[in-house]
């Protein structure tokens, strides 16, 4: 009952502020979303102690044995900590802003929410499916109403893409269930699990490639990316944040829950060139943000090289790498919305984001450049902050598979740098520009949502056991799975 | 809890307080309380130095990273290395602190420099007192942090943004290389404790692959260290406050790759052609940086090139298994080029920010403090005896003249210009007719006590540092060998030294004669170097430092932005996407023609409908329409 309540909560309170378009959309929504973080918060500690009356189970089309179930364990109570956690900084960056008390942005964020949790709790595949389809109508319809340039022929683009892809998933979701035991078949993810590895290694070479394919564009993995850096900076600032904070890991997760376990066969056939392909992405999305012009279009080249890293990490299925990949999701997920509010905290001032025309910003908000500071920190991967923990055990892996791969994923420790450095240089340090001149001080509003996110970074580099055991187990029993 | 956390707890407080107080709280108490914390810490490292029995201490805090069987906590270990290391950063660390108080007084960003240096102590000690390779880790990438922070301290300055980039990514570089170490040492061992590791080999357990750890790991401290290839940062660093010269770039965390391989001597006797090589890099620097610092004509310049000189030697010495000899000297090096570097800051305090030697001159009436000290810093790092320098070089010399006589003689070569440029700069600022301008001339004055007392402590330091391995042969017992010499092999280190012999002889002159030669030329005959323009030839290759900026930046910044754009603009749109567009502009072709099938036409609807329903029937497919 507590995961349907979680799951349904925000999407009541989202269809709310859609129809009745209630005045204080705002505050509604921020409370909302911070009673959904409590009740997130008392799940998984009941999960972190095991408690097994969590799981729900519903008959949704009993005639194909299709249910409505959910379930937590350590691996997708990683992502539902994650969701209910930065929804509240999404819905709080929009303070005073025109888009706060706008009911209708705040409903399709909190329609979002229940699509994300949705596709993390689900124990049924199509269930994972319905939402894994759902969520791209509210960030649609966020990105393509509220956004930037060209927004509607972006936004287009990558609905269309993501569509495609998980045309395969869909397809190759058929094709596994068709041959699941019993009279009617069952959709249930572990049923699915269990008939697919015993499939033929023909069967499974064609299905890792549709379910990879799917989850490869929605992460994105180089060569499907091409949606990614026009959707990422033209959404409004909590689109971009709601994609590349939470929605990238709708893949990631996928990969985890559904390619690893099921196609193990599949695996020794494409598992080293899905993890070329993933290394690929690493360079090539760190080398482009070394010379991009837009502050935003440069972080998200950066999110497509780091999540390269966490795909391959966890394509080498070793309990480090999938541990790793775990913790960077989280750790990638505050440090990307903290550097996308950054950035929409310079652009209300300013109305730019292009680097050349920034500069100084140190000298008048001292506040902003060390949040900004540390937010990049985490992003390079810094010791004590929360990026290098997942960086270090993602690096390792990949390095214990094969060195040299290794290695060349380890260039991104350099190459992070240095196009990271030029970012705060070019819009925090140097001199003052004409236009930021008169640049303002943080409000308090603004602070209370940066500087809580400046201190989970810390907090996540110091004290990464909190999370890393909560997930262990789960984690120990798929790679026992794979081995 | 122990006191012992107190060590690393204050900085770390000193540094929260002045970093949330900046930039509301009053000056003066910013600066007394960033400086309490090293005090502290010295007294407290003095007081575990005083009372080591011997015996390493463990200190285990938590469990940091635990993934299935790996597990790395937070924990430090005390023994007779990371003690004096304790002992030079508080104690040298106390004297720039409060140096720091007369030195950045008119700074507005004055407790925003001691937040940074207080977290820079912090990081510099978790270096130093972490008990595994992964807690050094921590230590090492946040003094490259500090070191970035506090280069960029004038950050409005454009170039100095630059150079403190410079310094963090060249830094990266080598820290890659560390980190595969690390990787490599977990893939064999398991674990990344020193205790574990040194205890596995000590039973027989030596990994094939020793020699590639011992490279990677030095790969680390090539970069952190400002050896060649990666040393071009260093001089560029000098755009921070002096203090943060001293104490980052001379005395402390420039040392920190020395300090490294040191702890990991273990993993690096095992590997010889790694040493070999550690050797080789370590004379290659020596001399290049010491070519460099023969021409150059800003006195932090000088003193930055002479640094990564000097750690060339450390390395040389590193090379020939000398450990104490070259641990000797990175403490004598932390006396004397934190002097140095303090006494350049006091000239050009005095000076009004001036840094070039030219508009110098005659300056030894005006600060008589400075002076003095400033020339005994010179007579230590030359050579000469009985100074602190002198004895730890000649160490160092000492061991390579027993393992390889080639590198010793092209160290002695590398020693005579190290004598050389020092009292060229010596004799430039304080000798002579003063060059500056007529404000600058009315603005000369010795520097307030907080600067001058540190300059006087670190120069009886510099003369006298000496004593903490006087040789046999001068009176001493060599208390630092004995102190280090549970932790090192027991070989390697050189015997007595006998003054008539060639190998005895060859450095004095080495100190002695480019002395008198840059005091004749500088002193008698008042030669004043000239214009960057009249430099030509030879010198001005060396003057430019060999142009080595200029050709890492076409050999590898110009080719990452010529294929960063490439990528980005012609691969991007015209190959990925245009294949995507292309996808898509076929399915909408294909959706034209299918168009047609949805005609409208009831009747061919229902056509297609028993169509459809034979074929599936027929395949026997039931379960597709379940």
């Amino acid at each position: 009952m507590y995961l349907l309540f979680i799951l349904l909560f925000p999407l009541a309170l989202g269809s709310f502020l859609l129809l009745a378009k209630p005045k204080n959309a705002f505050v509604i929504s921020l409370a909302g979303s911070l009673i959904e973080a409590i009740a997130v918060g008392y799940i998984l500690f009941q999960s972190s102690q095991g408690n097994p009356t969590l799981a729900v189970s519903y008959p949704w089309i009993p005639e194909a044995g299709l249910s409505f179930s959910l379930g937590v364990d350590g691996i997708n109570g990683i992502l539902i900590g994650l969701t209910g956690l930065l929804i509240p900084f999404i819905v709080g960056s929009t303070a005073n802003t025109d888009k706060a008390d706008n009911p209708i942005y705040q409903g399709l964020i909190l329609a979002m929410q229940t699509a994300l949790l949705g596709s993390f709790l689900a124990k049924d595949a199509f269930l994972f499916y319905f939402f894994f389809e759902a969520s791209l109508l509210p960030i649609y319809f966020l990105s393509a109403q509220f956004g930037g340039e060209n927004r509607i022929a972006i936004t287009f683009k990558f609905f269309v893409y993501t569509l495609f892809g998980s045309l395969f998933l869909l397809i190759g979701l058929i094709y596994v269930y068709l041959r699941t035991p019993g009279t009617i078949g069952s959709s249930d993810i572990d049923v699915l699990v269990e008939t697919a590895r015993s499939l033929p290694a023909a069967s499974q070479n064609y299905l890792f490639l549709a379910f990879f394919i799917a989850f490869a564009i929605k992460m994105p993995i180089f060569p499907f990316h091409t949606w990614q850096p026009d959707t990422y900076t033209t959404s409004p600032a909590q689109g971009s944040m709601l994609l590349g904070g939470i929605m990238l890991k709708m893949g990631t997760y996928g990969v985890i829950r559904f390619v690893l376990p099921m196609f193990p066969l599949g695996m020794i056939t494409w598992g080293s060139t899905v993890m070329i392909l993933s290394v690929i992405g690493i360079l090539y999305g760190s080398i482009i943000a070394i010379q991009q012009k837009d502050a935003k279009r440069l972080i998200a080249y950066s999110s497509f090289a780091h999540v390269g890293l966490m795909s391959a990490g966890i394509l080498t299925g070793s309990l480090a790498g999938i541990q790793g990949a775990l913790y960077q999701m989280l750790s990638h997920g505050i440090n990307i919305v903290g550097l996308f509010f950054v950035i929409e905290i310079i652009e209300r001032r300013t109305k730019t984001r292009e680097l050349a025309q920034l500069g100084g910003i140190t000298q008048a908000s001292f506040v902003l450049s060390v949040a900004f500071v540390v937010l990049s920190l985490g992003s390079v991967a810094l010791p004590l902050t929360n990026g290098f923990i997942g960086e270090f055990l993602l690096l390792k892996s990949v390095f214990d598979q094969e060195m040299w791969i290794g290695i060349i994923a380890g260039i991104t420790i350099i190459l992070g740098a240095v196009y990271t450095l030029r970012l705060i240089q070019k819009s925090m340090f140097g001199n003052v520009s004409r236009i930021t001149k008169e640049f303002e001080d943080l409000t308090s509003a603004e602070k209370l949502v940066l500087v809580p996110l400046v201190v989970l970074v810390l907090l996540g580099g110091i004290f990464p056991q909190a999370i890393l055991a909560y997930s262990a187990e789960s984690v120990e029993k798929l790679t026992q799975l794979l081995n | 809890m122990s006191l012992f956390y107190l060590i690393p707890l204050l900085p770390f407080i000193g540094f929260a307080i002045n970093g949330l107080a900046f930039p509301k709280l009053n000056k003066q108490v910013a600066g007394i309380i960033g400086t309490i914390p090293p005090v502290v810490a010295f007294a407290l490292s003095l007081q575990l130095f005083l009372n080591f029995d011997g015996q390493a201490q463990l200190y285990t805090l938590a469990e940091w990273i635990k993934v299935g069987e790996l597990s790395i906590p937070f924990a430090f270990q005390v023994d007779q290395l990371s003690l004096l290391m304790l002992l030079i950063i508080t104690g040298v660390g106390t004297l720039i602190h409060i140096y720091s108080m007369g030195y950045m007084a008119h700074d507005a960003g004055l407790g925003k420099f001691f937040a940074f240096l207080n977290l820079f102590i912090f990081f510099m000690l978790i270096l130093v007192l972490g008990a595994n390779f992964t807690v050094l880790f921590i230590g090492w990438e946040g003094v490259g942090l500090c070191s970035y922070l506090l280069i960029g301290f004038w950050n409005q300055k454009n170039s100095y943004g630059d150079a403190a980039r410079k310094a963090f990514i060249m830094n990266r570089i080598g820290d890659l290389g560390f980190l595969v170490g690390i990787f490599l040492l977990i893939q064999d061992f398991g674990t990344t404790d020193y205790t574990q590791i040194f205890a596995s080999i000590n039973e027989g357990n030596v990994p094939e692959n020793v020699g590639l750890i011992a490279f990677c790991l030095f790969i680390g401290a090539m970069g952190k260290s400002a050896q060649i290839p990666l040393f071009t940062w260093l001089p560029d660093a000098m755009a921070g406050p002096t203090p943060v010269s001293a104490l980052i770039h001379a005395a402390t965390m420039v040392t920190a790759g020395i300090y490294m391989v040191i702890r990991a001597n273990v993993l690096f006797e095992l590997s010889p052609e790694v040493l070999h090589f550690v050797g080789w890099i370590g004379l290659a620097t020596a001399l290049l940086g010491a070519a460099i610092g023969l021409f150059q004509n800003d006195i932090k310049k000088v003193l930055a090139y002479s640094t990564v000189s000097q750690l060339g030697y450390m390395f040389m010495g590193l090379g020939a298994s000398a450990y104490t000899a070259s641990f000797f000297h990175v403490m004598t090096h932390a006396f004397f080029k934190a002097l140095l570097f303090l006494g350049a800051g006091s000239v050009i305090h005095a000076m009004s920010d001036e840094q070039d030697i030219r508009k110098m001159g005659g300056l030894k009436s005006h600060l008589p403090i400075t002076y003095i000290t400033f020339l005994l810093g010179t007579i230590a790092i030359a050579g000469i005896p009985p100074f602190a320098g002198f004895f730890s070089k000649d160490e160092i010399l000492a061991s390579l003249y027993h393992h390889d006589p080639i590198m010793w003689s092209l160290a002695i070569v590398g020693s005579a210009l190290t004598s050389f440029y020092m009292f060229r700069v010596f004799i430039l600022t304080f000798f002579g007719e003063f060059r500056g301008s007529q404000k600058q001339a009315d603005h000369l004055h010795e520097s307030p006590w907080t600067m001058t007392l540190p300059l006087i402590i670190l120069a009886i330091f510099s003369v006298g540092g000496g004593i903490i391995n006087l040789p046999h042969f001068a009176g001493g017992n060599e208390f630092l060998a004995h102190w280090l010499a549970p932790l090192l092999p027991a070989a390697g280190e050189a015997s007595e030294v006998n003054f008539l012999s060639l190998e005895g002889g060859a450095p004095l002159l080495a100190a002695f004669l480019p002395a008198a030669l840059a005091i004749y030329l500088f002193g008698m005959k008042k030669s004043v170097p000239g214009s960057d323009e009249s430099v030509t030839g030879i010198q001005k290759v060396i003057y430019h430092k060999f142009y080595i900026d200029e050709l890492y930046d076409i050999l590898i910044v110009r080719p990452i932005t010529i294929l960063s754009n490439f990528l980005h603009q012609i691969f991007e749109f015209l190959v990925l996407d245009l294949i995507v567009e292309g996808v898509g502009k076929i399915v909408q072709y294909a959706s034209t023609e299918f168009r047609r099938l949805q005609s409208g036409n009831v009747g061919y609807y229902i056509f297609m409908i028993v169509v459809s329903v034979t074929v599936i029937l027929f395949l026997g497919l039931k379960t597709w329409i379940l």
